[in-house]
């Protein structure tokens, strides 16, 4: 037995050798996340095909958008090509300063992230998109197990939303609940919509569910940078947090550190991209509106938008 | 009769005892509530803890020196050659190697060769002639059906993404069955190795999927092979389990047949030991097919792609209807997969007579279907690649359907879901959290040393105090709570669907089946209608919990009523007992242990779906480890996967315990 014990030990240490070397990642191929949501989706599809017309090879790999910039610095994937401000800077501020990160550029399309309501809500709470007017109508947002407050559907914890900052330091009477998926916002909102109830949630865009209820951002005190930094700051002089997202927040593209020497004709592709708003809108538009599969619908906007990609690749 | 009110007179102090003492101490301790700022150290556990530790809530940093213990082992360089993740990299990269061929023959193709992936018309011959082999033509039509359905709604490529699923479970059963082979064997043969595999066991499967996905994620990166390995992870310890079992009960005849025929170690091991134990390994591997297929889903979470990907998309973009349809494929493929590989463990040898053709009747259809298929494919591109305009799509329709279904239960289910929150679920959500975590390890404490065994006492109290040290206390408590209201439920739903359903063969069987389908049917897709209906509150997370996990009350209600031995209820209808007598006073005291362990079953159920009704929006320990998926955290994620963990095996300690106990009473068992 202990012969045999020396014998498999002896083996799986050649057999770990083998191959530290060979782990870091299969030569060549671009490899490029996918997500959860249309636009991403789509987009990864079409920053795909582009890479392909300048000769790469590509591979697509789903994972959680979270954890992608980690995997991103590591190597395990070479691009994240939505990176938004909103949900993912942090995260992507964290693994960008531990090295291994090269940031490409800023897109022309603008995000935006706060609390939303579907279009019927207006007639029930008139004075809406400010947020004073929301506050005045708490009850009608209310539940059983709310205890009397308004009910604020948010997203994720682990979006690091501060909600919960917000409703404090502007005294509203709300309470943030959130959500554990962004499946279980749309749900809450299909079934608000349905009934035509009062629901408010946390909602981006440029994003699919716009196209299917429409609405319109609740309207916070305007963000300064020093809201989240000075207490003195805005109508709350005691706490940070006391006004809305940012209105116009960024999207980035960036890059694994090595990526310009291992794939120096992508780079060069990538350099000169930029998608524009309605671009992304699109994309999840053709997907979730129009019912194409994703590569149809990256099919469709490479068709739509010649004019402009061919000067990327160039 | 006497016997079982004996039985309940006993149990009756013991549970009364430490509940006065929980609630003598609520007095004892001055101005306590939940909400005030500092607690007393008796109620919540205190914040403060041993040696120098950091962020944590709890008294003992375990999150902590379990980050530390990774860290470790992701820079710690072995002989300075290469660290331990170094290593599982590397046999991750093997099993990479697997996927290649498996992913090339079901749906990529050699390129490189010029061949295309296995066509249609070979997977479906082929799985129709396995299935009359195994069985007869019951067998080959299901098998048959479900691959048909696959190919027909494939609209939106149902069959590539069922290939790539196929892909991953072709790599990852045979992986897990073999594990579980070679422990079971190693623990059989060496009793010291088994001390230490059966409480690993334990708490691997009590242990929530997510907890070990973050360190698949460390130690193994992303994509289908950290996919295969998470499901490798998950689907292995029945296998081990059973293979333990049925070497354990060979009998001693054949063994001693096997030392007289002069065996060698390894021959008895081959040639007779594992045969004779074929039936239970066989059953293992049965297992591990299904356990496979439950991960589907899960295993999407890190990167393998398949139906379980795409399912969590249809559902991201609320498109019900698809998703339905490619759980239906789920479904279809797990009875396919669980049909044949029960028709193989049964399958006995079979001997026939006269020339070749009639000896190997099968292997000659196999080999004219090859041929015959292969000319098709040739002559006719339509069964190489199924053309798109001839499949269907019935999501339209369903999505339809599942919206105007919920739609139409919104008022009278918005009242019900008001009252069980208000009168139910607040109130003893209340209780839970006022429970001090001193008193719940005395609880625990005394009822293990009531049934008998100060061992298992010190075990459960350990298990508690492990949940209260590490910080999670509170969290615990929630999610504790939900699993009881779960339970209650599952417990008033499950026995009365299981008394109606052991009345009859036919009724057992239907009921049997339905709860086949609705184990196998990817439970996230309850998820939504469930928020439609009652809005992202508890209720909602309950009731998800509640459509997965009655399952086993009423499977082990059914199973403990059929079992009644059939002299016993004849004596008692010859002694003039009524139907309600017979039922009532007879039947169901003797099912009683079999209900026990049902309830048992459930509560791990529960303790699966409650991780997953974290999706809802729940604020217990499932919100908690997603957290800790995003950043991968896998410390902390350990740690709550063992918190979870210890909930699940002191209730199975105490339940399992308390059945065996009242079976020996009951003279089912010495």
């Amino acid at each position: 037995m202990k012969k045999l014990l020396s014998i498999i030990s002896a083996f799986l240490i050649t057999f770990a050798l083998s191959f530290t070397g060979a782990n870091a990642d299969k030569s060549g191929v671009v490899k490029i996340p996918t997500h959860n949501w249309s636009s991403q989706l789509v987009g990864a599809e079409v920053v795909g095909e582009l890479l392909k017309m300048v000769g790469e090879k590509v591979e697509y790999i789903n994972m959680d958008s979270q954890a992608v910039y980690q995997a991103m610095a590591d190597g395990d994937i070479d691009l994240v090509h939505e990176i938004w401000e909103g949900a993912f800077g942090a995260s992507y501020e964290k693994a960008k300063a531990g090295g291994g990160i090269e940031e490409i550029l800023t897109h022309d399309a603008v995000t935006r992230e706060d609390w939303w309501y579907p279009n019927h809500v207006e007639k029930l709470c008139p004075g809406l998109p400010d947020w004073k007017a929301l506050n005045k109508c708490a009850d009608l947002f209310a539940r059983a197990d709310s205890g009397g407050k308004g009910v604020f559907i948010g997203g994720p914890v682990d979006w690091l939303k501060h909600d919960a900052e917000k409703v404090e330091a502007l005294g509203m009477n709300f309470m943030v609940k959130n959500a554990g998926s962004a499946d279980a916002i749309w749900a809450e909102l299909d079934a608000g919509v349905a009934q035509g109830k009062a629901v408010v949630v946390f909602n981006w865009s440029p994003n699919f569910i716009g196209a299917k209820y429409p609405g319109k951002f609740v309207e916070f005190p305007k963000h300064d940078p020093a809201c989240t930094k000075d207490p003195s700051w805005g109508i709350n002089k005691t706490a940070l947090y006391d006004c809305g997202n940012p209105a116009s927040g960024y999207l980035k593209l960036a890059v694994n550190a090595d990526f310009k020497k291992n794939h120096p004709a992508g780079y060069k592709l990538l350099k000169q991209m930029n998608f524009s708003g309605p671009d992304i809108d699109k994309m999840a538009n053709y997907k979730d509106t129009d019912g194409l599969e994703v590569s149809a619908a990256a099919q469709k906007w490479l068709d739509d938008h010649k004019s402009k990609w061919s000067n990327w690749i160039k | 009769m006497n016997k079982i009110k004996t039985i309940f007179k006993g149990k009756f102090l013991f549970i009364f005892g430490p509940f006065f003492l929980l609630w003598l101490l609520r007095y004892i301790v001055p101005n306590y509530t939940i909400s005030s700022k500092t607690p007393h150290w008796a109620y919540i556990p205190p914040k403060s803890c041993l040696g120098g530790c950091g962020s944590i809530d709890g008294f003992i940093p375990f999150v902590d020196w379990t980050n530390a213990l990774i860290q470790f082992l992701r820079k710690y360089e072995i002989f300075g050659l290469f660290t331990f993740r170094d290593f599982t990299r590397g046999i991750a990269n093997y099993v990479d190697k697997f996927l290649d061929f498996t992913e090339a023959v079901l749906h990529k193709g050699f390129p490189s060769y010029e061949i295309g992936p296995l066509p249609w018309i070979f997977i479906i011959t082929l799985t129709v002639i396995l299935g009359f082999y195994l069985r007869g033509w019951r067998l080959a039509l299901l098998g048959g059906t479900c691959f048909a359905y696959l190919i027909l709604f494939s609209k939106r490529g149902i069959w590539e993404l069922s290939m790539k699923s196929l892909a991953a479970i072709s790599v990852s059963a045979p992986l897990a069955a073999l594990i579980g082979l070679c422990l079971g064997i190693l623990a059989v043969k060496r009793k010291r190795f088994a001390n230490f595999l059966w409480p690993m066991l334990n708490i691997l499967q009590s242990l929530p999927h997510f907890s070990y996905l973050i360190l698949v994620v460390i130690f193994v990166g992303i994509g289908t092979k950290a996919g295969v390995i998470a499901t490798v992870i998950f689907a292995f310890p029945p296998m081990a389990r059973l293979t333990i079992l049925g070497l354990q009960n060979i009998s001693q005849e054949i063994k001693e047949a096997g030392v007289m025929a002069g065996c060698t170690k390894w021959q008895m091991l081959f040639k007779v030991e594992i045969p004779a134990a074929r039936s239970p390994i066989m059953l293992g591997i049965n297992q591990v097919i299904m356990q496979c297929l439950a991960m589907i889903v899960i295993a999407a979470f890190i990167g393998q792609p398949g139906l379980g990907h795409d399912l969590l998309i249809r559902l991201q973009g609320l498109r019900l209807g698809e998703a339905f349809e490619i759980g239906v494929a789920v479904v279809l493929i797990a009875i396919t997969l669980d049909r044949y590989s029960q028709a193989l463990a049964l399958k006995e040898p079979e001997r026939r007579e006269g020339n070749f053709v009639k000896r190997n009747p099968y292997l000659c259809a196999t080999f004219f279907a090859i041929i015959i298929c292969s000319i098709l494919v040739f002559l006719f591109p339509f069964f190489n690649e199924y053309p798109k305009e001839l499949t269907v799509s019935a999501s339209v329709y369903l999505d339809n359907a599942i919206k105007s279904f919920t739609r139409s239960l919104f008022v009278p289910l918005g009242i019900f879901r008001d009252w069980m929150l208000i009168y139910f679920l607040m109130p003893l959500k209340a209780v839970f959290q006022s429970m001090p975590w001193t008193g719940v390890i005395l609880f625990v404490g005394a009822i293990g040393w009531k049934l008998g065994k100060m061992r298992l006492a010190l075990t459960v109290m350990l298990f508690v105090f492990f949940i209260a040290s590490s910080g999670y206390w509170v969290r615990a408590m929630i999610t504790l709570y939900m699993v009881f209201a779960s339970l209650v439920i599952c417990a008033l739903i499950g026995i009365p669907l299981g008394i109606w359903a052991s009345k009859k063969e036919s009724r057992t069987k239907l009921v049997l089946n339905i709860c086949d389908i609705f184990q196998t049917f990817p439970s996230f897709i309850y998820l939504l209608p469930a928020i439609m209906l009652f809005q992202i509150s508890d209720v909602s997370a309950i009731f998800a919990i509640v459509i997965y996990s009655s399952i086993p009350m009423i499977r082990y209600t059914v199973f403990g009523l059929r079992n009644v031995p059939q002299h016993i209820i004849e004596a008692s209808i010859t002694s003039g007992c009524t139907e309600r007598q017979l039922l009532w006073k007879v039947k169901m005291p003797l099912a009683f242990p079999e209900i026990i362990l049902g309830a048992n079953q459930t509560l791990m159920f529960a303790l699966f779906m409650v991780m997953i009704a974290g999706f809802i929006g729940t604020v217990d320990l499932s919100q908690e480890i997603f957290r800790a998926l995003s950043f991968s955290d896998g410390g902390k994620g350990l740690i709550i996967g063992l918190c979870v963990a210890f909930i699940g095996l002191t209730a199975d300690r105490l339940l399992v315990e308390w059945s065996n106990q009242m079976k020996k009473k009951l003279g089912f068992i010495n």
